[in-house]
């Protein structure tokens, strides 16, 4: 059972060039206690792990272990008191082995490194967790999943480890995988090391979680036993107000096929057979690797394919991405930062880069046309920021989501393709985005759904399409939707 | 089966190599006077002085960043050794005082990325103007004489068959390959390049890797200007006009990622090498150094683009 405090932060207190990140944030965990930290993003989760791990510096507040007061002024103070993080972001350095990059900042005291020794120390702590990889890999060329594991047995490399921060561990990793990182979780709980786990997904902190602490816009609202509290009011105390229900279903009359592919191949996808009809969500579900993002890739014109496509029944070769706009398909991809985004532009640029050739006048950009766009969209979509001239990477992860999204929607799509569109936002801002689903389909558009998250596709979609290794292995209808059916064809 | 895939495999691993023997097998049958112990030793002695540049900007382009300033720095180093000597003093000391003011210049330049956050470009575009500048102030503009038996056996002596600059160039070989393949420093300084921020997560510390290589690369610089000087008898402020691209070009086709974090010491040496016996077979060929210039950048595309294809 979990025993004494063993750590303590007091009234932490941060600001960042005048906005206040953490507003007196008090935070408590028990020895060998799993603490679920929750909040919507921008509450500041992140930036209290940073301070935890020495990488921020607290304005104010006080930290005690074991309750003796302490200060972490570096990432070295922070690991000599036993305080590991795996950070949201795989950090990892990809020219490095895995056996080098699980040791990275454990190099013993002198000069020259032994090889063979990290090596096979790697292995054993590997091992000891139950995962199973080749620790001589470059981790350049894993999968993110493995990237992951390797992340978190990195976590794990100090034999003093008494508190792990895991923030959002399984947002890339396959449900076994989640499993097995459970079980380790676990194993720590009962060697008496403390864990606190940010995560998402309601359903984990259920299973595995002691206690909850939740923030909201920096300011500690909660804790909380995790048998005591509902669903309900745990995402009431999230955002300060009841979210009666997350999805609100209501599909209309479906219509005739606007996309079939008929025998398709590419280099990642094997004969896919695939059809959208007009007015519905079509899900495509799998494990990481399974060949979704590749499929949709094919359709958006960005990987080279085989095979036939049809488009409102007529069949079309689809060359590029613009080709496939012409054609009224859109994407929202997966990795909103790499490939949703112009980080260091301005939201302003982000919304119109699109739809730019709509608002030129010979070489001249309409910009007042544009702005109205811009605003129009603002609005509908409820993006919260200051002003239009902000650097879209300053923005919360859900709004930079809706920033992505509204850059399509004002493409007027007919196909919309959604690529994990609600991966690490916050509540909030997910079921805003569940809920322009529904409001699009009004407007006529299709929508092919790619989620990781079974609880979404089976509440949003009218069918759901199965992939496993490059190859689709079942569609199941509504009528028939079940967890284990889904499931079983996706492993 | 299986054979095939390993053979094709082998083959794209070592595609640099192999291009490498290719050359070596062609020259030797265009001309005899090639493909000769006395020939391998002028290569060596040739490949040294833009060898040792390489190895030291290899490691900044590991830690993430790039070296303009080393062609000023060699030609800085040369002519104030020179200088020294001529002025009457002991040519081991003149080396050590050249070697340590560059040092400061490599500090400098280390300290102004890491810690100011310049994009290390920027900083050595000015810096390679600034120390070009004070070498000319240094000498007035003019080459400066140093004629000492002991410090022109630096550029121009043997030991043995072996000439000195080959020497000091495998010297400094097995130092890089020290640090960077066996020490904690070198697997610190692929983790700054290949990922900064986790690098910093996990406590290295990085500002002073990358302060550190800008150090090596500026003290390697200064000892190739060093040899050239002694070579030539005379500290020139105006050589190693250009030797950052050679040297860049070396380490790029061994390898050496430029968006940091990958390269290997051999590698390195391997591009030295293409490009020294290049140079010097061409020549033996009599082929038009501008013609010469043409091909040379050819073959750093295909080599980068031999690259590119064995990582997919």
């Amino acid at each position: 059972m979990p025993g004494n405090p063993l750590l303590k932060m007091e009234g932490i207190t941060k600001s960042f060039s005048g906005v206040t990140v953490l507003n007196h944030v008090n935070f408590e965990i028990r020895q060998g206690e799993i603490h679920a930290l929750l909040g919507e993003n921008g509450a500041g989760k992140s930036t209290l792990i940073k301070i935890l791990a020495g990488i921020y510096h607290a304005d104010a507040g006080r930290i005690f272990v074991n309750g003796k007061e302490v200060r972490i002024s570096s990432v070295n103070d922070a690991k000599s008191l036993g305080i590991r993080v795996i950070h949201q972001e795989i950090s990892l350095v990809p020219g490095l082995s895995v056996s080098d990059n699980i040791l990275l900042g454990a190099e013993e005291k002198g000069f020259f490194l032994n090889r063979k020794e990290r090596r096979e120390k790697a292995k054993r702590m590997m091992e000891d967790i139950g995962f199973a990889m080749d620790v001589e890999a470059l981790v350049g060329s894993l999968s993110i999943a493995q990237q992951q594991m390797v992340e978190i047995v990195r976590a794990l490399a100090f034999d003093n480890a008494r508190l792990i921060v895991m923030d959002e561990p399984t947002a890339s990793i396959s449900e076994k995988d989640s499993e097995k990182l459970f079980s380790t979780i676990l194993r720590l709980k009962e060697k008496g090391i403390s864990i606190i786990y940010i995560s998402h997904r309601m359903e984990e902190i259920a299973r595995i979680a002691d206690r909850l602490t939740v923030l909201r816009d920096g300011s500690y609202v909660g804790t909380e036993d995790v048998s005591r509290v509902s669903m309900q009011q745990i995402v009431k105390m999230m955002v300060g107000r009841q979210v009666e229900e997350l999805y609100h279903y209501r599909v209309g009359e479906i219509g005739g096929p606007v996309l079939e592919m008929r025998d398709v191949s590419s280099k990642y996808v094997r004969h896919v057979d695939f059809e959208l009809r007009k007015g519905e969500v079509h899900g495509l579900y799998g494990l990481i690797g399974a060949g979704r993002t590749e499929l949709v890739k094919i359709i958006f014109g960005l990987d080279p394919y085989e095979g036939e496509i049809r488009l409102h029944g007529r069949e079309v070769k689809i060359s590029s991405a613009r080709n496939a706009m012409d054609h009224g398909i859109a994407l929202v991809p997966e990795d909103r930062k790499k490939e949703g985004l112009f980080l260091n532009n301005t939201i302003y640029f982000n919304s119109v880069i699109t739809i730019l050739k709509s608002f030129m006048k010979g070489f001249r950009i309409h910009k007042k046309q544009a702005r109205e766009t811009m605003e129009q969209y603002r609005q509908r979509l409820n993006i919260k920021y200051a002003h239009a001239g902000q650097l879209a990477g300053t923005l919360s992860g859900g709004n930079q989501q809706k920033v992505v999204l509204s850059k399509w929607l004002s493409a007027k799509p007919d196909i919309l393709i959604l690529d994990e569109p609600t991966r690490g936002i916050d509540i909030g801002a997910k079921s805003e985005i569940y809920d322009l689903i529904f409001r699009l389909l009004e407007e006529n558009v299709s929508i092919i759904l790619i989620s990781s998250e079974l609880p979404e596709i089976m509440n949003l979609c009218t069918r759901v399409t199965v992939m496993r290794e490059g190859v689709i292995t079942g569609t199941v209808d509504r009528e028939d939707f079940s967890q284990e059916r889904i499931f079983r064809y996706a492993i | 089966m299986e054979k095939g895939m390993k053979m094709k495999d082998f083959v794209s691993r070592s595609v640099t190599m192999i291009a490498f023997f290719v050359i070596i097998i062609i020259f030797s049958l265009l001309s005899d006077r090639f493909f000769t112990l006395d020939n391998i030793f002028n290569v060596l002695r040739q490949v040294s002085t833009n060898g040792i540049i390489a190895l030291g900007i290899m490691l900044v382009i590991i830690a993430g960043g790039i070296d303009l300033s080393v062609g000023s720095v060699s030609a800085f180093a040369g002519t104030l050794c020179c200088g020294l000597i001529e002025g009457g003093m002991h040519f081991g000391l003149a080396v050590l005082i050249a070697l340590a003011c560059s040092m400061v210049f490599g500090y400098l330049n280390g300290i102004l990325v890491a810690k100011v956050h310049m994009p290390p470009f920027i900083v050595t575009l000015a810096s390679m103007q600034i120390i070009r500048g004070l070498g000319y102030l240094y000498s007035h503009g003019a080459p400066i004489r140093a004629i000492n038996d002991s410090f022109n056996l630096l550029g121009n002596g043997y030991i043995g068959v072996v000439p000195v600059p080959a020497l000091i160039f495998t010297g400094v070989a097995v130092v890089i390959y020290l640090i960077l393949h066996r020490s904690k420093i070198g697997m610190w300084i692929y983790a700054v390049g290949g990922n900064k921020s986790c690098a910093i997560y996990s406590g290295i510390p990085g500002k002073w890797i990358e302060i550190f290589v800008f150090m090596v690369s500026a003290v390697c610089a200064a000892l190739s200007g060093i040899i050239l000087a002694a070579r030539m008898y005379s500290g020139q402020p105006t050589s190693g006009q250009g030797a950052e691209m050679d040297a860049i070009a070396a380490a790029v086709l061994g390898g050496t990622s430029f968006s940091g974090g990958a390269g290997t010491v051999g590698g390195t040496i391997l591009g030295v090498l293409i490009i020294g016996v290049m140079n010097n077979g061409l020549n033996i060929l009599n082929v038009d150094s501008y013609y010469q210039q043409v091909l040379k950048g050819m073959i750093i595309l295909l080599a980068i683009y031999a690259d590119m294809m064995k990582k997919k």
